[in-house]
Formats: structure tokens, C-alpha cells, sequence
């Protein structure tokens, strides 16, 4: 094995960036109010709980059947293809949401989820999180990250069912701070 | 720090700057997120470790793209309105690999910047340097099968920030990158060489490996520049994932 290459490092994304991320139809995966839509949203919150109004979320799942996809027009939808990725940006009450659909388990005896990558202005750095289902206790005390957290970190990974879809809130710092993950070496 | 109390100096963001650079010397290549000259990040950055995690199917490839999500002109920033923006015109291109040194292909590249007066085509930018109506700043491409990517664009000027009194950022390209999986996607900016901002910048500082900082800058290179049009920079990208990709081969 040869040494690898070292990375690129990361920078904040600033302030500036909804010029050119966000793009129209970007937190459709799926046309809300299409079969099977649910809602995914939540805000983003920092260390004082205050809402953060210039961050930037990519979602990244499965399809319903647990298969990862992969098909391009994530950046110009066609109403039809699940591509498995979108973008949302928080408006100024920190508030984001995406149309989707339910992730399947991409792996059997696995708890499904969503991946979820979060930048912002004041951010240095991506963070990468996972936003599971709450459904199935047993499936949820079965995985292996969930598995290894106390119970009230755990929870702080764990969507709240509602009508229509699910709630989670990104929270950057203090005591309900979201469980944020990095490759295991 | 109270509302009503004076900014803090250049002095003062440089003295932390250099303090916490002595105290990560052996930090990783990344940027630090406590991070406080950086004062937007006091409130914003974890304060537990990351939790280790086997990545998971999802995370072990990333989004497709393709053909019909970017056009081609995207790559042009200069040709998005009926005149030519003002400014030195820049070409921008180098080549994105993971860490094996295999070239991402086929992935999608976004970048934004400021115009050439340092003002940014955003409605929260309140820099009384000049909009310039032939420059919105924002690009897009796919790499080619080597991992190159090519941008033509005008060179962006520095610009003031409220982080303390007298707070100007280095001149900058902000650049969006995806890697072959979930786990190499990369935000990050481009800077130029010889920059006399940069070691005052806490954004830039945030690196604590002065090798690693290297690694945002980009190169002049002659062969890049074209006769009689345009400049040339050549930045070179590397995206690391997990370490799963530095042994399967």
C-alpha cells in the first residue's frame, strides 16, 4: 500500500453561497404530494438555540426497497426519477424541508436512514450526521451505531413521526448537540 | 463579546491566530471548528468528537451526475450576460483525485465568487464596491474522465467582513466538490499565491498545518494562460474518504 495522498482541507461555506448551491426543486427528491411523499424538515440551531438562517443541507438515501440509486437530474429534475440526493437551504428561521421518500435499509438487520451532510456560515468544516426513522424499537436497538450511543445522545439521531412525514432538528452545539459522525479509520 | 463593545483589532484576531497555531502543531489537515478568530464559529461549531462509524452502503457511494444537469456554458463566467465583466480574465483548471491518486470523473464542480471589485451579486453583501451587471459570479461543470475541470472567470478582489475592525478576507474562489462516495464531499475555497491577506485571515488560519494551508493555493501557470485573453491558474484537488479506499486495491 502506497501513502496516500494528502486531502484537501475544507473551508466555510460562508456566507454567500446561496448565489450558487441552491437551485430550483432542489428539496424535491419527489414533487410534495406525490405517492409515498413524506415530509423531512426541521431547523438548524446553534449553541444559544437560536435558529440558523444560512446553512445548507444535503440529503443522500436509498430508495424505499433499501437499493442505492444511482441516476443523474438531481440538479434538473424531471418529476419522475428518484435520485436519492437533493439540497435545501434554511430560510431565516432557521427552517428547512425536503419531499421525499421513505429510505429502505441498505443493509438487512439495519435501521434505515437518511445521511445528512450540514454546512454553514461559522462552520469551518462539513458534519456529517444520519437521520434514522423512529419506527421499530427493536430495529432501532439493533444498530450498530445506535447500539453504541447513551441513550441521550442516541436520541438526538432519531426523527419524530408526525402526519406526513418526520421532524429533526441539526443542532450544532450545547447539550442537545446532534451526534455528528467521521469514517471509522 | 457584548454588543456595544468595541471590535476587536487585527492585532488581537492575529495574536490568537498565532497562539492556537502553537498549540496544534500535530492537529490534522482539516480546519479546526472551535475555532473563536473566527467569531461566527463560537456558537456554531460541536463540542463533542465525532463518533466513529463503518460507513454504510449509502455512504460508500455518493450522487450521480450527468449530462443533463449542467450545461456546458455553466463553466463560463464570463459569457452569462450580454457584456464582458470588468476585472483580470482568468482561466481556472486543474485536475480532482482521491487519495490513491485515481482522477474523480464525471463529478460536478460548483463554485461562487466576488466580482473583481470584491462585491458579491448576493443582496446581503453590503460592500459599497461596485455590482458589475456583465458578472453574477457562479459556476458549474463536470470533470472530464482525467479529473480535470476548466472554469473561465475574472479574477475576484478581497473584500471587508465585520469579523473585527479592519477585517478584509484574501481574494477567493469558493469551491463545492463531491468525490467518488458520501464521505469525500468537500466545500472548500482557493486562494492566490503571495496573498498579503492571508496570514490575517482566521478563516484561512483556521488550518492549524501550515502544509495543509499550502494546499488551498492555487499556482500561476503560463501554460494555462492563453495569448492575448486571458491569465491561467492551476489548482489541484484531492478528495479522502474513509480509509477503506486507500486499501481495496
Amino acid at each position: 500500500m502506497t501513502e496516500p495522498l494528502p486531502g484537501t482541507p475544507g473551508q466555510t461555506v460562508g456566507p454567500f453561497f446561496g448565489l450558487s448551491l441552491p437551485y430550483e426543486r432542489g428539496p424535491d427528491l419527489v414533487p410534495p404530494g406525490a405517492a409515498g411523499a413524506i415530509r423531512l424538515h426541521g431547523r438548524v440551531l446553534d449553541g444559544a438555540g437560536d435558529p440558523v438562517p444560512d446553512a445548507l443541507l444535503e440529503l443522500w438515501q436509498p430508495g424505499p426497497d433499501g437499493a442505492v440509486l444511482r441516476e443523474p437530474g438531481s440538479l434538473n429534475r424531471d418529476g419522475w426519477t428518484f435520485t436519492g440526493w437533493g439540497r435545501a437551504a434554511t430560510d431565516n428561521a432557521g427552517h428547512w424541508s425536503f419531499s421525499t421518500l421513505r429510505p429502505g435499509p441498505s443493509r438487512p438487520g439495519t435501521a434505515p436512514f437518511f445521511a445528512l451532510t450540514v454546512f454553514a456560515r461559522g462552520l469551518l468544516d462539513r458534519l456529517r450526521t444520519r437521520i434514522y426513522l423512529p419506527d421499530g424499537e427493536d430495529v432501532l436497538a439493533a444498530d450498530p451505531l445506535l447500539s453504541s450511543l447513551p441513550a441521550e445522545r442516541r436520541a438526538t439521531l432519531v426523527a419524530t413521526a408526525e402526519p406526513g412525514g418526520y421532524g429533526f432538528d441539526v443542532v450544532l452545539q450545547g447539550e442537545r448537540e446532534t451526534v455528528f459522525l467521521e469514517a471509522r479509520p | 463579546m457584548p454588543d456595544n463593545a468595541p471590535p476587536d483589532t487585527q492585532d488581537t484576531i492575529s495574536a490568537e491566530i498565532a497562539s492556537i497555531a502553537a498549540a496544534h502543531e500535530k492537529a490534522g489537515p482539516g480546519p479546526l471548528l472551535d475555532y473563536p478568530p473566527y467569531r461566527s464559529s463560537i456558537l456554531r461549531h460541536p463540542t463533542f468528537a465525532p463518533v466513529q462509524v463503518d460507513p454504510d452502503e449509502i455512504e460508500l457511494v455518493g450522487p450521480v451526475f450527468g449530462a443533463r444537469d449542467v450545461d456546458p456554458g455553466d463553466a463560463d463566467l464570463t459569457a452569462q450576460h450580454p457584456g464582458e465583466p470588468l476585472g483580470e480574465r482568468m482561466i481556472v483548471t486543474g485536475r480532482i483525485v482521491d487519495g490513491t491518486g485515481r482522477p474523480v470523473a464525471g463529478q460536478l464542480v460548483e463554485v461562487w465568487q466576488a466580482n473583481a471589485a470584491g462585491r458579491y451579486a448576493h443582496g446581503r453583501d453590503r460592500h459599497p464596491a461596485p455590482l458589475d451587471p456583465h458578472f453574477t459570479g457562479t459556476g458549474r461543470c463536470l470533470t472530464d474522465a482525467d479529473g480535470r475541470y476548466r472554469f473561465v472567470t475574472v479574477k475576484p478582489g478581497p473584500y471587508p467582513w465585520r469579523n473585527h475592525l479592519n477585517a478584509w478576507r484574501p481574494a477567493h474562489i469558493h469551491f463545492s466538490l463531491f468525490g467518488r462516495n458520501f464521505t469525500e464531499r468537500v466545500v472548500t475555497q482557493m486562494y492566490f499565491p503571495g496573498d498579503p491577506l492571508l496570514p490575517l485571515d482566521p478563516i484561512f488560519g483556521s488550518i492549524p498545518d501550515t502544509s495543509a494551508q499550502q494546499r488551498l493555493l492555487a499556482t500561476y501557470d503560463h501554460e494555462v494562460t492563453t495569448p492575448e485573453w486571458s491569465t491561467g491558474y492551476r489548482w489541484d484537488i484531492v478528495l479522502t474518504g474513509p480509509r477503506r479506499t486507500w486499501t481495496e486495491s
